[in-house]
């Protein structure tokens, strides 16, 4: 019998596939910390990312606009929706058209690393990734991204 | 497409139709069909740092059309000295005024206050990100002298990698198809990201070294200055800011109809002897700042 190191869950979202040790950050991103019982696994041995983490959260659905939001972080992550233990949804991360609050603009002068002000930045170009800035429009590339 | 009770943030943020009916009302103004159309406005011009040309130009651009102008230049006698917020600032400010005309030096500032203003905001520059109303004037000016913008060549010349105005123009041009020359030392080259955009709204684009390498006639020059701060080695500086420098044997060079153009302020990068020929709109263009102002003044406001 497969002993489960993580209990199964009979209703909510499975996130999978999160690179190792990046859970709690996925957690952040996503608004989870006072979302109930949520069920954390953190440096599990996987096939396709060598470790990984997985992050189990009781009765909530989680919509693909939140789930993208984790995309920069965890672009191989697979969602798995759990209802009355079947599972219903099983879907891959997607790249959303704007990021909110996710990412740090890399601009000292940019109005954002200077004031309180929510940073937001549109996908401009998908493969290579490039964002823009809302506020000072400058555009970044996937390696400049730095996660607030 | 109306302009009423919209922020004029960003060069980015605005269609073609836009773009002409600014120019198009600008004409008007100019030709005196509007008058006293900010007659009981209050206009805020909130400089957080200084400036010449900009801040007058639409001080006065308000006042002559009948507006309260209120405001301060530089922010040493303000709250934010005692480390206010911009954005109380701007939140405060917008409840004494009809529209806030804002300079800034941190980029996406007017972004910024435009979402936690209640009333338009109008950016007079950010940094050096974006400065929309100087897009406006050159463009303006532009059609004074050629009708057709798709048809247009147009080289910029000096510093297209800091240069808002460059930026900000050639992306309004490229909304055209217009051909563009981009003529800078390796140092200065316009951002490669900017370059591929121009492309991508359907402008040729040819990055080059020096003005001899274009082998055609073209229309417009657009000059800007060279900032000695930029080179770490005060002798390649000489060398570079004497190899763009526009004299009057490099105008007739390039023929009799080339307009040269520049945001002003001009250090040496145009001989005094070139502002007599008929190709130098420079100054034309500066005072073209009102009535561009003006319409757009007048068409936030929804007043024209």
């Amino acid at each position: 019998m497969k002993t489960y190191k993580v209990y199964a869950i009979n209703d909510g979202t499975v996130i999978d596939h999160i690179p190792a040790t990046k859970a709690l950050k996925v957690i952040d991103i996503l608004g989870l910390e006072n979302e109930g019982i949520l069920t954390i696994g953190i440096g599990f041995t996987s096939q396709k990312l060598g470790r990984k983490d997985i992050i189990k959260i009781e009765n909530k659905y989680l919509e693909k606009e939140e789930t993208d939001k984790i995309s920069l972080i965890a672009p191989q992550a697979t969602i798995n929706i759990i209802k009355n233990g079947k599972l219903k949804e099983k879907r891959k991360i997607e790249l959303p058209d704007e990021y909110v609050g996710i990412v740090k603009c890399s601009n000292p002068n940019c109005i954002t690393s200077v004031e309180k002000v929510k940073t937001r930045f549109k996908v401009i170009n998908r493969a290579p990734l490039m964002l823009r800035c809302h506020y000072c429009e400058r555009v970044i590339s996937y390696d400049e991204v730095e996660i607030l | 497409m109306s302009l009423k009770g919209m922020s004029i943030i960003s060069i980015r943020d605005m269609e073609k139709e836009h773009l002409e009916e600014v120019i198009r009302v600008a004409g008007e103004v100019k030709r005196g069909k509007h008058k006293n159309f900010l007659k009981g406005k209050v206009i805020s011009t909130l400089f957080f740092e200084p400036s010449t040309r900009t801040r007058l130009s639409f001080e006065s651009a308000a006042k002559q059309m009948g507006a309260e102008v209120i405001g301060f230049a530089g922010s040493d006698y303000t709250s934010v000295k005692k480390g206010e917020s911009l954005g109380d600032t701007i939140k405060t400010v917008s409840g004494y005024c009809d529209l806030i005309v804002m300079r800034h030096h941190l980029e996406g500032s007017a972004r910024y206050a435009s979402e936690v203003a209640s009333v338009p905001v109008i950016n007079a520059g950010d940094g050096a990100n974006q400065h929309p109303t100087q897009t406006f004037l050159d463009l303006f000016t532009i059609r004074e002298y050629f009708q057709d913008f798709s048809s247009l060549k147009v080289a910029f010349l000096g510093d297209l990698k800091y240069g808002r105005t460059v930026h900000s123009l050639a992306y309004a041009l490229s909304l055209y198809k217009t051909t563009i020359w981009l003529i800078s030392p390796d140092l200065l080259r316009m951002p490669q990201f900017l370059v591929e955009e121009l492309r991508a709204n359907g402008s040729s684009v040819r990055e080059i070294d020096n003005l001899e390498q274009i082998q055609e006639t073209f229309d417009i020059l657009y000059v800007t200055r060279i900032q000695r701060e930029r080179f770490g080695d005060p002798q390649e500086y000489m060398k570079v800011a004497g190899s763009y420098r526009i004299t009057r044997g490099v105008i007739e060079s390039l023929g009799k109809n080339i307009k040269i153009m520049h945001p002003l302020p001009r250090v040496d990068e145009i001989d005094f002897d070139v502002d007599t020929m008929d190709n130098a709109i420079y100054f034309k263009q500066a005072h073209n700042g009102i009535p561009v102002r003006q319409a757009i003044l007048g068409l936030v406001l929804g007043t024209i």
